[in-house]
């Protein structure tokens, strides 16, 4: 059983919760399989404590994390959050954890630091969907100074009132809500701070179809498919899908000026 | 006395419950889901995606069945199974039209128009349709009526339209998928080989006459 969690909320959400068990067994996490049962089914491999995360690159103070010691003195959030998958479907999610940018003021970045970027684990003992040459492992996602320092984005360490289970990115991983889904990587072990906007899995598996950005937006569709409705998990019609997935008031001012279906 | 190469009883009904079990395996889902249990996970936590691509994956399943009958005839010279060509084709006929039908009515209101903007600005649909499409003349004109009305020659010229419909179905496939995913490649594979086959001359009945020994 996962470890209880204590948590305050502090973002709570005027929509009903996506069912535990749909959160625990619909998952893209292409390290355990390529289908969305395949995490809820093999991440038993994964040994997510003890694990270390290591905060470094363009900073004064770089550092080692253990993830489980620093759970303890960490007074944690809960907060609900949508997510929107970029294959047109979402959930609303109580996820537990802490805003991001306290660890990156902590580390004291350079001023040539710009952007971000995550590493996810890269062991095909404990993932072995890393054997297939899905995505360029291992993976990693990026985002820019000033969208990891945003009060919404955070990293999770639980969901539910419990630790993250396996399949989710256990035990440690991104959550930015106004992005695609896939931005938030799982289960990191690296958060570098660099000069150049860093590659990304997705972006160079196929750039013309997952942007740097990836932020939701509705009026930008996927070269496959609309992004202007979602399904959430439990209903059966669609739903429109808001402007940076309903958080534009709060995240809009970032990309003030920029040409949103250019920078998707 | 039975009818010279008449098939065996048991071979078509099996080739029906086969073609049919994924489906039942859908209405019973879909039926535990509305009456039974409304969180059951059997289609996974999202019901209409999980149909939607069941349907289309035994479509596609089906249509390379259907395009290996021949072939396995010529390799085998087992000429019952030749009677499965016509149900097969069928079946992957009803699941390609549910498919479509699925789609229309949960993604796009059922509107054909919205349909056709669909097809023409994205190749992922249009090679869908285009596969649909292509069935659709080829289960109209199933019936040994149409045979006989088209004449023999024109009939079979209008079924190779089958390949056409194998071939856009696959390309649906890869186009679908995220990343890089070898299953629509394993598809792929082997409707260029069941093709591929047809081109191999077509071996003769061995001749029976008694051959000369000097």
């Amino acid at each position: 059983a996962l470890a209880p969690l204590k948590a305050k909320r502090t973002i709570s959400l005027g929509e009903d919760l996506t069912p535990l068990k749909a959160v625990t067994s619909y998952n893209n996490f292409y390290e355990f399989g390529l289908d969305k049962s395949d995490p809820s089914e093999r991440a038993g491999t994964l040994r997510p404590s003890p694990w270390t995360v290591k905060v470094g690159g363009l900073v004064h103070k770089p550092l080692t994390l253990d993830v489980d010691q620093w759970i303890g003195k960490l007074s944690l959030e809960e907060r609900l959050y949508r997510m929107r998958c970029v294959e047109g479907w979402s959930m609303a999610i109580p996820w537990i954890g802490f805003p991001l940018a306290g660890l990156l003021k902590a580390v004291e970045p350079l001023g040539s630091a710009k952007y971000v970027r995550f590493t996810t684990l890269n062991d095909p003992k404990q993932m072995p969907g890393l054997r297939l040459p899905a995505l360029d492992w291992p993976y990693r996602e990026g985002l820019r100074l000033d969208e990891a320092m945003h009060p919404l984005t955070i990293l999770a360490v639980g969901l539910y009132g419990r630790r993250l289970p396996n399949q989710n990115g256990a035990p440690l991983r991104l959550v930015v809500p106004w992005k695609y889904g896939f931005k938030s990587a799982k289960s990191i072990v690296a958060i570098d701070l660099v000069e150049r906007q860093p590659l990304t899995s997705w972006n160079q598996s196929q750039p013309s179809e997952y942007g740097f950005y990836s932020n939701v937006n509705p009026d930008v569709d996927h070269p496959r498919w609309s992004q202007s409705t979602e399904r959430r998990i439990g209903e059966f019609r669609k739903r429109p899908t808001l402007p940076f997935n309903g958080y534009g008031e709060q995240v809009a001012s970032l990309y003030r000026g920029m040409d949103l279906a250019k920078y998707f | 006395m039975a009818r010279l190469n008449a098939p065996p009883v048991w071979l078509k009904p099996a080739a029906h419950l086969l073609a049919a079990l994924p489906g039942l395996w859908l209405l019973a889902g879909w039926a535990e889901l509305l009456w039974l249990d409304p969180a059951s996970l059997r289609l996974s936590a999202d019901p209409v995606a999980h149909t939607h691509n069941a349907l289309g994956l035994q479509a596609l399943r089906l249509l390379i069945a259907t395009l290996a009958v021949t072939p396995l005839f010529r390799l085998s010279r087992w000429t019952p199974i030749m009677s499965l060509r016509r149900p097969l084709g069928l079946w992957a006929f009803a699941y390609a039209a549910l498919h479509l039908a699925f789609y229309l009515a949960m993604e796009l209101d059922f509107s054909l128009s919205a349909l056709w903007r669909e097809a023409l600005k994205k190749p992922f649909i249009f090679f869908g349709l285009a596969a649909f499409l292509s069935l659709l003349p080829l289960a109209a004109t199933s019936t040994r009526r149409a045979i006989k009305a088209l004449g023999g020659r024109r009939w079979q010229a209008l079924h190779r339209l089958v390949y056409v419909a194998g071939i856009a179905a696959s390309i649906h496939f890869i186009l679908r998928v995220k990343g890089f995913q070898p299953e629509p490649y394993l598809y792929a594979a082997l409707l260029i080989l069941l093709l591929a086959a047809r081109l191999l001359p077509n071996r003769k009945r061995p001749n029976r006459a008694p051959q000369p020994t000097a």
